[in-house]
C-alpha cells in the first residue's frame, strides 16, 4: 500500500513481548497491539489490546502471543502508535462477476463489516464499475466520496487513498483489496488503519514478489502442501477421500457420497491426461488426513487413461495405511485393462459413480463396525 | 442444424504448435471437423498435420477462409490470443486453456464490447455437434446424432452425462461447455436462446454448479421458452468460501449456493435432478409431455 502512497500506520511486527516493549519505546505510547492471524473476528476474541506504556505494551503482548483465535496460534503481533480516531470510512475494490470488471466500494460506515452495511443500511453503500482501460481516476474517486457524504478533508484526500488502492488492486492482480478502516484522525490526517488484500491465484506466476508471501497459516497445512505438490485439493470434514478428474465431476462425487450416506473428506482434482505417478501421489496424499477411513476413485476416461489410473492405485497400495479401502470407478479409456489389473490385484472397483459412492460407504461402515465390536 | 458450429464451419487453431494444440487438432481432424489452419507467432510457414501455420491471425483468416478459431495458447498469452482472433472479426473464438488471470479476462470483456466475437469458455472443454465435429477436446466416441441441446460448465462431467444420455438412446444437438471461470464469454441464458431458436433442437439439459448467478438468471429466461429444460447442480456438499477446483466455483456469503440455484430453477418450474442418472429419464419425460 505504501508503495502506492497510501499513508499506512506505522507499525512493526513482533514475536516476543520483550520486542513489542521495545517497539513501543521507539515509537512512544500509547500504542495497540494487534494479533496477526488471517481471521476475521479476532478484535471480539481480545486479540487487538492497549499497551499505555512500554511495560504495558510487554504484558500485553504476552497475553495476545500464543492466544487461540477460531483455531489458529497466534504467533505474531503488530505494534502500532494508538492514534485518537474521529471517524471511520471504507474504501474496497473487489473483482465483479456480473460487471466483468472490477468495483470499487465505498461507504462512510466504516469500522464494520461492510457485508453487515450491506445488508441492514444498503443506501450508505456506493458501488462503481471502473473501466479497466484507465483505472479510476482521481475525479472519479473524489466523486464517489464526495456522494458518499464524508467531510472535504477526506474528499480530498482520501480520493487520492482510494484511486491509489484501484492502482494497486490492478498491479498486483488482486480479487479484493479494501480499507477498512480509513481513520480520520483527531489531527485531520486521512491514514489507512486497516487493510486486507487477496490475490488472484491465477496471476501468481507474474507476482513472483507476492507468491513468496503466500504463508501455511493461510490455510489448512495439507492444502498448502497441495497446491506446492501441484494438486487442486480442498479439505473437508467427513472421512470419505474423493479423487478424479475434472472439477465438476470431482464435485458430483462429494454430492454423490453425501447421498450414499457418507461424508466427503476432500476434493481431489488429479485434472486431465495424469498418468499412474500422479495417481498414487494424489492417493497418498489424501490418506495423509487422518480422518479418511476410505477413498473413492472416479474417473471419466477421456485423454487419462483408465489402466494408468488402475496402476497408480496398485502402486500406492504397499504404502497407504493397511486395511484402508479403495473403490475405483473407471470408465472411458482404457476401462476394460484398468478394471481388469485391479480385479487381479484384489481391488473393489464399481461400474458407475453411484455404486463406487454406495461401496465406499458400506466398506468404511463395515470396518467401523467390526472395530467397534472388537 | 446446430448452434453455433456445424460442417460448414472453417476452424483454425491458435496454439497449434504447442503439446495440447498439436494433440486436439488431430482429435477434432479425427472427428471429421474442418480445420483449415493454425497460427503460432515465430512459425509461420512451417507445417503440421499438413497444415499450414501463421504468424498471425489476420494472414490465417485472409489464407483460410477461417470463421472459427480455437484457442490452446498458454495462460499468460491467452487473453492476447483471444483479442486477436476478435481484433480479425472472427464469429466465433473457443479457449480451451485454463488459469488466465482474471484481470486479463476483464480487459477482454471490455474489448469484446468493441470488438465482437462469439467467445465459448475460457476454461472450457469447447463445443461438439454430433455428425459435424468438434471444436476443442470433448471426446467424441460418447455423442449420439439428435435433437437434444447440451449446455454445462464443466468438462468431464459433461461427458459423463452426455454418455448417460446417449446409452438412454437421446442423441443430442450440440454440445456446448461455457467454461468454469467467474468471467466468460457466453452464458447459460446465451446458449438457451440459441437453442431455443434453433430449429433442431426441442429440448434442453442445463448443467450448473456453485458460484455466480448464471443459473439463477437462465431460469428465469429457461420459464419463457417454447422448448423444456432439464437442469442438474453440481456442488451441494461444497462449502461457503471454499474454491471447489474451478476458478469460479465458490459461494460467497449466501451467493452462488446450490441451494439457492435449485431453488430458483424450481421456482420457475424447471425440473431439477436429483443425481445425473435421473436427467435422461426426465428429459424422456419432458418431450412426452411437450
Amino acid at each position: 500500500m505504501r508503495r502506492y502512497g497510501i499513508p499506512v500506520s506505522p507499525g512493526k511486527i513482533a514475536t516476543t513481548p520483550a520486542e513489542a516493549e521495545a517497539i513501543a519505546r521507539e515509537f512512544g505510547v500509547p500504542v495497540v497491539i494487534k494479533a496477526q492471524v488471517y481471521v476475521g473476528g479476532r478484535g471480539k476474541a481480545g486479540g487487538i489490546q492497549f499497551g499505555e506504556t512500554p511495560e504495558g505494551a510487554r504484558d500485553a503482548a504476552a497475553r495476545v502471543l500464543g492466544m487461540d483465535i477460531k483455531g489458529l496460534t497466534v504467533e505474531k503481533v503488530l505494534v502500532v502508535p494508538k492514534v485518537a480516531i474521529k471517524e471511520e470510512y471504507y474504501l474496497g475494490v473487489v473483482l465483479d462477476r456480473a460487471s466483468q470488471a472490477p468495483v470499487v466500494i465505498v461507504s462512510a460506515a466504516g469500522g464494520v463489516e461492510i457485508e453487515e452495511v450491506a445488508e441492514h443500511e444498503p443506501e450508505k453503500i456506493l458501488r462503481h464499475v471502473v473501466d479497466v482501460r484507465w483505472g479510476l481516476l482521481p475525479l472519479e474517486a473524489r466523486g464517489l466520496l464526495a456522494q458518499s457524504g464524508v467531510p472535504s478533508v477526506v474528499v480530498a484526500k482520501g480520493g487520492a487513498i482510494l484511486s491509489a488502492l484501484v492502482q494497486a488492486f490492478m498491479a498486483s492482480d488482486a480479487t479484493l483489496a479494501e480499507i477498512n478502516p480509513l481513520a480520520l484522525t483527531e489531527d485531520g490526517q486521512v491514514v489507512a488503519a486497516d487493510a486486507k488484500i487477496v490475490l488472484d491465484d491465477n496471476a501468481l506466476p507474474r507476482q513472483k514478489e507476492f507468491a513468496a508471501w503466500a504463508e501455511p497459516e493461510e490455510a489448512n497445512p495439507l492444502e498448502f502442501e497441495a497446491k506446492a505438490a501441484g494438486l487442486t485439493y480442498v479439505k473437508l470434514d467427513g472421512n470419505v477421500g474423493v479423487i478424479g478428474n475434472g472439477a465438476g465431476l470431482v464435485m458430483t462425487t462429494l454430492d454423490m457420497v453425501a447421498r450414499a450416506g457418507g461424508r466427503p473428506a476432500n476434493f481431489l482434482d488429479i485434472g486431465g491426461g495424469a498418468k499412474a505417478e500422479v495417481m498414487a501421489k494424489a492417493l497418498l496424499f489424501v490418506a495423509r488426513d487422518p480422518q479418511v477411513q476410505g477413498i473413492v476413485v472416479n474417473i471419466f476416461g477421456g485423454i487419462t487413461r483408465g489402466e494408468e489410473v488402475a496402476k497408480g492405485i496398485i502402486l500406492a497400495q504397499r504404502d497407504l495405511p493397511v486395511g484402508m479401502p479403495i473403490v475405483a470407478r473407471l470408465s472411458g479409456t482404457g476401462e476394460v485393462e484398468g478394471r481388469a489389473l485391479l480385479a487381479d490385484a484384489g481391488l473393489t472397483w464399481g461400474v458407475d459413480m453411484r455404486e463406487a459412492a454406495q461401496k465406499i460407504v458400506a466398506e468404511i461402515n463395515a470396518n467401523n463396525a467390526k472395530g467397534a465390536t472388537a | 442444424m446446430s448452434i453455433l458450429f456445424d460442417s460448414n464451419s472453417r476452424v483454425i487453431v491458435q496454439g497449434i504448435t504447442g503439446r495440447e494444440g498439436l494433440y486436439h487438432t488431430k482429435g477434432m481432424l479425427a472427428s471429421g471437423t474442418r480445420v483449415v489452419g493454425g497460427v503460432t507467432p515465430g512459425k509461420g510457414g512451417s507445417e503440421v498435420e499438413g497444415l499450414p501455420v501463421f504468424d498471425t491471425v489476420a494472414e490465417a483468416k485472409a489464407q483460410t477462409g477461417a470463421n472459427v478459431s480455437c484457442i490452446f495458447v498458454p495462460p499468460m498469452g491467452a487473453a492476447d490470443a483471444i483479442m486477436e482472433a476478435a481484433h480479425e472479426g472472427m464469429p466465433l473464438t473457443v479457449c480451451i486453456t485454463e488459469g488466465i488471470p482474471v484481470l486479463d479476462m476483464t480487459r477482454v470483456a471490455a474489448y469484446l464490447k468493441e470488438h465482437p466475437t462469439r467467445l465459448i469458455g475460457p476454461n472450457c472443454p469447447g463445443l461438439a455437434t454430433p455428425g459435424a465435429g468438434k471444436v476443442g477436446i470433448m471426446p467424441y466416441h460418447i455423442f449420439k446424432e439428435g435433437d437434444v441441446g447440451f449446455v454445462s460448465r464443466s468438462g468431464t462431467l459433461t461427458y459423463e452425462v452426455v454418455a448417460l444420455l446417449t446409452q438412454a438412446g437421446v442423441g443430442q444437438s450440440s454440445c456446448i461447455g461455457i467454461g468454469g471461470d467467474p468471467i466468460i464469454g457466453t452464458t447459460f441464458i446465451d446458449c438457451l436462446r440459441l437453442f431455443e431458436a434453433d430449429p433442431k433442437t426441442v429440448a434442453v439439459v442445463m448443467c450448473g454448479e456453485i458460484g455466480g448467478s448464471d443459473e439463477e438468471d437462465a431460469a428465469a429466461y429457461a420459464k419463457t421458452m417454447s422448448k423444456p429444460v432439464v437442469s442438474f447442480i453440481s456442488g451441494r456438499t461444497a462449502p461457503e468460501g471454499k474454491r471447489m477446483g474451478h476458478a469460479g466455483a465458490i459461494v460467497s456469503g449466501k451467493a452462488g449456493s446450490a441451494q439457492g440455484k435449485v431453488e430458483a430453477l424450481q421456482a420457475a418450474g424447471i425440473p431439477v435432478a436429483e443425481t445425473i442418472f435421473d436427467i435422461p429419464g426426465m428429459v424422456k419425460q419432458a418431450l412426452r409431455r411437450s
